[in-house]
């Protein structure tokens, strides 16, 4: 009889790739949140990736958007519309097809030698493919809040900044992009948490995992398949997300406070769910 | 199809010609026909939904004790569980229900135990839908399945759309009520409800995208939709022996459907702007007065 010991020293560091296959026939409940729970983590490391370089890149992409010459605001617009308007399932199919069209290896020719040079096919990985499409998606996302915070940034501020002298880099730094952000805040934190969420489709899509790494929902379907038992692992996979969600709402919750930490505790603008789902 | 389609070898490969006759073969009917799957499930969604949003709203305000918990688990759930993890196990647990139900009235002398460990091991004879069942059998059990787990999500999304906007008819409006003698459920019944629904259509506009966005996730069901068929026709088929000789194409059908997707929601978009300015019409709302600036 295995222990619960047992299945963590084996399997924990499967979802990364590492480790003997997963277990057949012989399923006990550790196995199962052993995995399930290092698959959130594999799920974590794809939302936080995404949302941090996602979060910058909005940025750029609401300035665009806000930008008076249609050479900056049309592909920037288009850009959101197109992501914001298909569904994120079709984006990884989409791309993982466009993907696979790229050569697998190039070589171009030097002083009459052939030399190879890195094409992008190693973005069929699901660590890189997948997490370039998320990466994309949120930003489109994240852009289109960030855009009407933007826009609702009081007029006043920014002549009074104008008429302080601050040179344009200093008043956006120092004058619209914190007001920006605390107006956007409660929204973004609903981006961050149903992107987290949406990564659980990550292994659903056709990128492939390599040596059965993977995230929650794909041993959580492996399970199923095994045991024919759905009650054991959909509610395991549920009582992770619903701790990670409540960390983010928390890490969250924080970093609003400090946004807002001038203001009179009454005007604050409290973080309110507002479902933004299933993309 | 065509006349022409009668013998491909001696059409120009790639030309207007064969690729007339390529998208109207039988398989390729197949994905323009799965379109009304997806139409068909998207129609009887909706209206569930609606149902169990409203039912749920109902719970959650419910004085009843049980009740109300149930409510608040049923409309809190979306917002800590990924909505893909609800909408896979719903029809995983109708199965095992179903299953559990026959193993019990069909082999009542089973010496097995019905759960052993973690795995389910009922009688044979007590799979459902059974390998004997006739095809269509399965595809609308199948069907069914699949419409009652989109419903069951969207209506715990519903329910705190309805929610809302039952907490944003103006409390003028119910005071005045009050004043003219009316009982807690008249109030429900004859202002609260009437008037909440123009509150509510922004949120459920949102919703109906969202679920037009959310059908592609219906082959993880195995439903054979657009999705699927995509994925069956853009499959490099090289053989000597096949009809229509063609690499990998599924970059160009998956971006048919994008586009597709897109112009849908767009189109939805349009559609509801037009609803919401018809029905806000001389109401004080936030979205008339955005209207009229």
């Amino acid at each position: 009889m295995r222990t619960c010991w047992d299945s963590v020293t084996t399997y924990w560091a499967k979802p990364f790739g590492f480790g003997p296959a997963l277990p057949r026939g012989d399923i006990t409940i550790c196995d199962q949140f052993v995995l399930i729970g290092g698959g959130v983590a594999m799920n974590l490391y794809f939302a936080i990736v995404a949302v941090t370089f996602g979060f910058f890149f909005a940025l750029l992409l609401a300035v665009l958007k806000a930008h008076p010459s249609r050479w900056f605001r049309l592909p920037a617009s288009t850009f959101v519309f197109v992501m914001r308007g298909s569904p994120l399932i079709l984006q990884f199919f989409f791309a993982y097809a466009l993907i696979l069209m790229l050569p697998r290896e190039a070589s171009i020719q030097l002083f009459g030698m052939d030399i190879g040079v890195p094409t992008f096919r190693f973005l069929a990985n699901a660590w890189f493919g997948a997490l370039l499409v998320l990466f994309l998606n949120t930003s489109a996302y994240s852009a289109e809040i960030f855009f009407g915070a933007l826009r609702a940034v009081p007029k006043g501020d920014i002549e009074a900044a104008k008429a302080f002298g601050l040179s344009p880099w200093q008043r956006f730094r120092r004058v619209t992009l914190p007001t920006l952000l605390r107006l956007a805040w409660p929204s973004y934190t609903n981006e961050a948490i149903f992107l987290f969420h949406a990564t659980t489709l990550v292994f659903l899509s056709a990128f492939p995992a390599l040596s059965q790494m993977g995230e929650a929902l794909r041993y959580v379907k492996y399970f199923n398949a095994q045991t024919f038992n759905p009650f054991v692992p959909y509610p395991i996979i549920a009582f992770y997300f619903l701790i990670a969600s409540s960390l983010i709402i928390f890490l969250f919750g924080r970093v609003n406070l400090r946004l807002n930490r001038h203001r009179n505790p009454d005007a604050r603008v409290r973080i309110q769910y507002r479902p933004r789902l299933l993309r | 199809m065509f006349e022409y389609c009668q013998d491909i070898s001696a059409l120009s490969k790639y030309g207007f010609e064969w690729m007339s006759c390529y998208l109207t073969t039988k398989k390729h009917m197949n994905l323009y026909f799965s379109l009304f799957t997806v139409l068909g499930v998207m129609a009887s969604a909706a209206p569930l939904a609606m149902l169990f949003g409203f039912g749920g709203m109902l719970a959650k305000r419910s004085a009843n004790p049980v009740l109300k918990t149930f409510g608040l688990g049923y409309t809190n759930m979306v917002r800590g569980i990924p909505d893909i993890v609800i909408f896979m196990f719903v029809p995983l647990a109708v199965d095992m229900g179903i299953e559990l139900l026959r193993h019990a009235v069909l082999c009542p002398s089973a010496t097995t135990p019905i759960f052993q460990g973690v795995n389910f091991t009922p009688c044979r004879a007590a799979k459902f839908p059974s390998s004997f069942d006739a095809e269509w059998f399965h595809d609308t059990y199948g069907f069914l399945l699949a419409v009652f787990a989109y419903a069951l999500v969207f209506g715990a999304f519903a329910a705190n759309v309805l929610d809302g906007a039952l907490k944003a008819v103006p409390a003028s409006q119910i005071e005045t009520a009050k004043a003219y003698g009316m009982t807690p459920r008249q109030i429900f019944r004859r202002i609260s409800v009437p008037q909440m629904w123009i509150y509510a259509l922004p949120g459920l506009n949102n919703l109906w995208v969202l679920l037009v966005k959310a059908t592609p996730l219906l082959f993880l069901l195995g439903i054979e939709d657009l999705v699927y068929w995509a994925q069956e026709l853009g499959k490099a088929d090289m053989k000597r022996r096949a009809l229509y000789p063609h690499p990998n194409w599924h970059v160009y059908y998956f971006g048919a459907l994008l586009l597709f997707y897109l112009a849908f929601t767009w189109v939805s978009q349009l559609g509801f702007d037009r609803l919401t300015k018809a029905v806000s019409r001389g109401m004080a709302t936030a979205g008339n007065q955005e209207a009229r600036a």
